[in-house]
């Protein structure tokens, strides 16, 4: 049934370094930091002011427009400080245009004004949120309660979960995907999940299952983490609505659409979702956040952070409140032992550099990598492409990396979108085997919001033309029904005269 | 007789002619304004002076206007006209109007609007709901800034403000690790 996913290359995984130590909770600090754009989509809007005192799990501000999300306080305490609405805002959409260079990244320096800050009083103090039944809601009410929990996607995209799930609601036969194959090197917070809390992950697959009216269920693992299958086996003994799929340890076999194609040997369009082909994929981690949301009425307000690279001194996963300074995780873990050169938020391959220790933990952060030179991969001076070919042979999304750099140099919009740029996951497979050193995927990463508002513009003119086209039809419809009642009227009183 | 046979035959001939390429002009001229049309922005101002994008593309293409009539589509559009006609490049003329310098969209003031549907009447796309006394907005999705619905506005409740960011970021790329 499943195919193997094209390209992909085979890498030093280096997670057995954080596995050694179990799970365990990370310090909470006395101040937390909340960005207001931990998510995709539009920031959400402060609901507190400061001055005001919060219970742990408490909302602190709410989603704009469709695709944004609940932000809850992780802990109790007093807000210090929180954004005031953003100026010219009126018609409920986005804050005006101060897009973010990338959302899911922590508020660089200068940035830090769009974050609520929290003042930890160390009580803990719960908000009285009380556990859901969830097989007795419709699917609809519990993608709604998913919401109001602040679920987003926590593999990495941070995409509202509710919102995801809502776009399959009218596919029948839904396929569910539960990914935990967690490809890329240095992370290994979902294997940790699963390993210690199977029973979270599979009772929020059924959940998910629900919330999509799914009739299928699949945990997709990677053949290096048998731990966490063991623990998955025995968490799913005696039933039989989840199956467990083990795929290669290939780098990216988590990405979402080589997942689905390795499972189901189906890909998703171009232009499509998953729910287009009846799937819907979902991190094994996300499942485990409804899980604590729907069961337990924690919402999302901490996640597991693997602390990891030759910079620290004792990596481990922790279980951290959003908010936390990375500093204070790496102080968990013993503290910097060598000389780091640079942290690094996610993987190897897709992970971004953190400008500073101070930056706090948020959805999106599944990985810490304090990284000694011995850690990163060299990287010479660019030369000129020699079209060797090898990056369009591990390109997963079978692109030609070649061409899309030739035309990104020339910024020729129209041959970036032939060869098919918005395809490119970014995934770096192409810079790693770059002979040349081209940092490829920073080109095709830069290319990308020109060509997206080119596209967006068509889009829009689209639209436009067809209701230009639509007001014309009907503008003339109308006066020539207006002219035939005249007529008629006409006739109608001749007809009396004579 | 053989004379009156060829006479006859050659103008069945001609008048077959122009019967054919008549509707063929028509056909070629009408393939073209659709082609012009699909390089305007659709913004359906008027400010070319034409009734909307078509009716400009169609004069355009009938030889009755200039490229560079069209102040949305800017340079680029102009440009874009230039290499399909194979004519001189030239730029936007400002007589007809200059363009805010980012998207903008119309806005009701919805506590001033009096709800007279002149705005409604007004607008080439269908962007703006309500009804007769009833309070009007607009959807901003669909508003190209065309401004036109400002002019008949009675009580000048309308305002060109930046429009909405929207999502701000590409669809999420990968859920990978």
């Amino acid at each position: 049934m499943g195919a193997r996913i094209r390209g992909g290359l085979t890498l030093d995984a280096n997670k057995t370094r954080s596995t050694r130590l179990a799970l365990r909770a990370a310090t909470v600090p006395e101040r937390l930091i909340l960005p207001l754009d931990q998510h995709a989509g539009a920031p959400s809007r402060p609901i507190v002011q400061p001055g005001d005192a919060v219970l742990l799990g408490q909302p602190i501000a709410e989603p704009q427009g469709d695709i944004s999300a609940w932000l809850h306080s992780p802990v109790s305490g007093t807000i210090l400080s929180s954004p005031p609405p953003p100026a010219g805002e009126g018609q409920g959409g986005g804050d005006g245009g101060t897009a973010a260079p990338h959302p899911n990244l922590p508020p660089q320096a200068g940035e830090g004004a769009r974050s609520i800050v929290i003042a930890n009083d160390g009580r803990d103090a719960r908000y009285a949120q009380s556990p859901v039944d969830y097989p007795s809601l419709s699917a609809a009410d519990l993608r709604a309660h998913i919401a109001r929990g602040g679920i987003v996607g926590l593999g990495g995209a941070t995409f509202p979960t509710a919102a995801k799930l809502a776009r399959s609601a009218d596919v029948d036969g839904i396929h569910l995907l539960l990914n935990g194959a967690e490809c890329e090197p240095w992370i290994s917070c979902d294997d940790m999940l699963m390993r210690e809390r199977a029973a979270d992950v599979v009772f929020g697959a059924r959940i998910l299952k629900h919330a999509t009216g799914a009739t299928q269920c699949t945990i997709a693992i990677e053949d290096d983490v048998p731990q966490a299958e063991a623990a998955l086996r025995s968490a799913l003994r005696e039933t039989n609505d989840i199956a467990i799929s083990i795929q290669r340890d290939i780098y990216p076999a988590g990405g979402e659409r080589q997942l689905i194609l390795a499972i189901t040997g189906r890909e998703v369009p171009s232009d499509g979702l998953p729910a287009d082909i009846g799937i819907v994929v979902q991190n094994v981690g996300t499942a485990a956040a409804a899980a604590r949301w729907i069961r337990d009425g924690e919402p999302l307000i901490s996640r597991i952070v693997t602390v990891t690279g030759a910079g620290v001194s004792e990596p481990a996963n922790l279980e951290v409140r959003l908010g936390t300074p990375v500093a204070s995780l790496i102080a968990d873990c013993g503290g910097y032992v060598a000389d780091v050169q640079q942290l690094i938020m996610g993987g190897s391959m897709m992970g971004q550099a953190l400008t500073s220790d101070q930056l706090p933990v948020v959805k999106a952060m599944n990985c810490i990598i304090a990284a000694t030179a011995a850690d990163l991969q060299p990287r010479g001076a660019e030369m000129p492409c020699i079209r060797c070919g090898d990056c369009a042979q591990v390109c997963p999304a079978t692109l030609l990396p070649q061409q899309l750099h030739w035309h990104a140099q020339a910024g020729d919009l129209a041959n970036l979108e032939r060869y098919g740029l918005m395809d490119c996951i970014e995934c770096g497979c192409c810079d790693y085997v770059c002979p040349s050193q081209i940092p490829l995927t920073q080109r095709f990463r830069e290319a990308k919001p020109a060509l997206l508002a080119t596209l967006r513009a068509r889009r829009d003119a689209t639209t436009a033309r067809a209701h230009y086209e639509a007001r014309g039809d009907r503008l003339q419809r109308i006066e020539q029904e207006q002219r035939t009642r005249l007529e008629e009227k006409r006739r109608h009183l001749a007809g009396r005269k004579s | 007789m053989v004379a009156a046979l060829l006479i006859t035959a050659a103008f069945a001939a001609c008048l077959g002619l122009v019967l054919l390429w008549l509707p063929a002009t028509q056909r070629r001229e009408d393939i073209l304004a659709e082609r012009i049309n699909e390089l305007l922005p659709q913004t359906q101002c008027r400010r070319c002076t034409f009734d909307g994008c078509l009716p400009y593309a169609t004069a355009i293409a009938r030889g009755e206007a200039g490229i560079d009539q069209c102040p949305p589509g800017g340079d680029t559009t102009a440009a874009a006209l230039a290499t399909l006609l194979r004519r001189e490049r030239r730029a936007v003329d400002p007589q007809y109007g200059v363009m805010p310098v980012y998207p903008a969209v119309a806005v009701i003031d919805e506590t001033t609007c009096i709800g007279c549907t002149k705005c409604i009447q007004a607008c080439p796309v269908d962007a703006i709901v309500g009804g007769s006394k009833f309070m009007h907005t607009v959807i901003a999705a669909d508003c190209t800034g065309c401004e036109l619905c400002i002019p008949p506005c009675p009580v000048d409740c309308i305002d060109m403000r930046p429009a909405p960011a929207g999502m701000q970021q590409f669809p999420p790329l990968m859920a990978a690790r």
